[in-house]
């Protein structure tokens, strides 16, 4: 009996990898629409969730997506919870240290919001209390230009923005695309963007760890694929009406 | 192990670690002040009295302290009422919110574990105190609560050290107290085991002066105790 049973158990570690899928576990956000949200039936989505699908069958791995609060993004992924980040993430030198990332899937700028009857400008920023998402390069940009600002780090964008709103904040600096679904909301409709982009040269891309560049390049070779098929203009016209490749 | 990020963190951390300080000295301190009349009012025999604190204690050890800091920071700043009142200037800054959270979360527990003491004092000296003709005031003031106190301190230190570690949530609303100065390094460097180690570390040290602190005051109110 025993041995039959464990002959069966032996039988099917044996047999599961060999039909199995590869499994790629993804984590993202969840707290920054329109890229990545969770809904009110709970379930994860935005423009990152539906690139990290069109990726996975385009690769055709079996994927699970998590959510993972964003400042523990990173160290998630080095101590091997997941594999990959596709979570609006962008590419900076500190994060090039620490992780891999594959070809950029979108572009991204910089710019300061404030309500809309106020007279901030991007000059006006070294005296004012400026709200970012802690662990962005929104927040980085603030702490290496205007150290002399008020910088108030917050775990999630939304409550940044709640701050904005609460008149606790003269301004917040963050991601034009987040900022631009933000305005066109009722809590945003009194505010607007001041001044030009701070910061033009923003790169999203899929992170991976550091040693894991098979990878990336599968990533970076799916993005390719699903640009050049038309999947991906599809996902683009869902949330914006002008590419943001 | 990077020992040198732990190391350059240090002043930084150090600071974050003054502000948890702050945090729960002002908050201890006020609690304790909120909780006396709430504990007095909770062994009175009359009911009314005895169910006017109830609400406030259920509400606030029934909820968790972080929903707690979210009602008080983003919860009064959505209320136009609550942004032209006289209070905003305090309301507005997060370290005020903080403390007004600690505060009532504390006073809820520092009330009950009061409570518990003032009825344990012995029965039989507050009957002498009355037998010798005390008012219930002076009773109050010489036997029921210098008593209480005694009895009551070896609890309330557990309740400050509890304290501690929960102002580790101050973080979630931009202050930067250890364990905010903590993440946001490790938002540079990507080395949480180095920040959160040197982050504990001090964390124990923290907890290491409250309970020196509360030893002190033990042997001063307990002298009569000690032998010779």
């Amino acid at each position: 009996m025993f041995r039959q049973l464990s002959a069966m158990l032996i039988g099917v570690l044996l047999a599961t990898p060999v039909f199995a899928q590869d499994t790629i576990r993804i984590a993202t956000e969840g707290a920054y629409p329109p890229f990545n949200f969770i809904d009110a039936s709970g379930e994860v989505k935005g423009f990152d969730v539906e690139i990290a699908n069109a990726l996975c069958e385009e690769m055709d791995a079996n994927c699970e997506l998590v959510t993972q609060n964003w400042d523990g993004i990173i160290p998630g992924l080095i101590a091997g919870r997941y594999d990959a980040i596709i979570a609006s993430m962008s590419i900076t030198p500190e994060r090039q240290e620490a992780v891999s990332f594959s070809e950029p899937y979108y572009s991204n700028k910089l710019q300061f919001i404030a309500p809309g009857d106020s007279d901030f400008g991007p000059g006006d920023a070294a005296g004012s209390a400026i709200g970012a998402q802690r662990a962005t390069i929104a927040a980085q940009w603030l702490e290496e230009n205007v150290p002399d600002a008020d910088i108030r780090l917050y775990d999630t964008q939304e409550n940044a923005y709640l701050d904005l709103e609460s008149g606790r904040l003269d301004a917040v600096l963050a991601d034009v695309y987040v900022s631009y679904e933000w305005l066109d909301s009722d809590e945003g409709a009194a505010y607007e963007f001041k001044g030009d982009p701070v910061y033009n040269d923003d790169k999203i891309a899929v992170a991976v760890r550091k040693d894991d560049q098979v990878l990336a390049e599968r990533f970076s070779e799916a993005i390719e694929a699903i640009r050049a098929d038309g999947t991906y203009q599809a996902i683009n016209g869902n949330y914006f009406p002008f590419d943001i490749y | 192990m990077n020992w040198q990020v732990m190391i350059d963190s240090f002043p930084a951390l150090a600071e974050g670690a003054l502000i948890t300080l702050e945090l729960v000295v002002i908050s201890g301190i006020l609690g304790v002040l909120l909780a006396v009349p709430m504990a007095m009012a909770r062994v009175s025999p009359r009911p009314w009295l005895r169910a006017l604190p109830l609400a406030h204690i259920y509400f606030f050890r029934g909820t968790p302290l972080l929903v707690q800091i979210y009602l008080v920071y983003y919860g009064l700043g959505q209320f136009e009422a609550v942004r032209d009142s006289v209070l905003w200037p305090y309301l507005r800054e997060a370290y005020w919110c903080a403390i007004i959270a600690f505060t009532l979360n504390t006073s809820a527990y520092t009330a009950e574990i009061l409570r518990g003491a003032i009825q344990s004092v012995p029965r039989g000296e507050v009957e002498a105190a009355e037998t010798v003709g005390m008012s219930p005031a002076l009773i109050w003031r010489r036997i029921r609560l210098p008593r209480a106190f005694r009895i009551a301190l070896p609890a309330y230190s557990n309740e400050v050290i509890l304290m501690l570690k929960g102002s580790a949530l101050a973080s979630t609303i931009t202050l930067m107290d250890l364990t905010g100065v903590a993440r946001t390094i490790i938002a540079r460097t990507y080395t949480p085991v180095e920040l959160f180690l040197a982050a504990g570390l001090l964390y124990v040290v923290l907890a290491f002066l409250i309970l020196g602190g509360f030893r002190l005051v033990e042997r001063r109110l307990n002298r009569h105790l000690q032998p010779g």
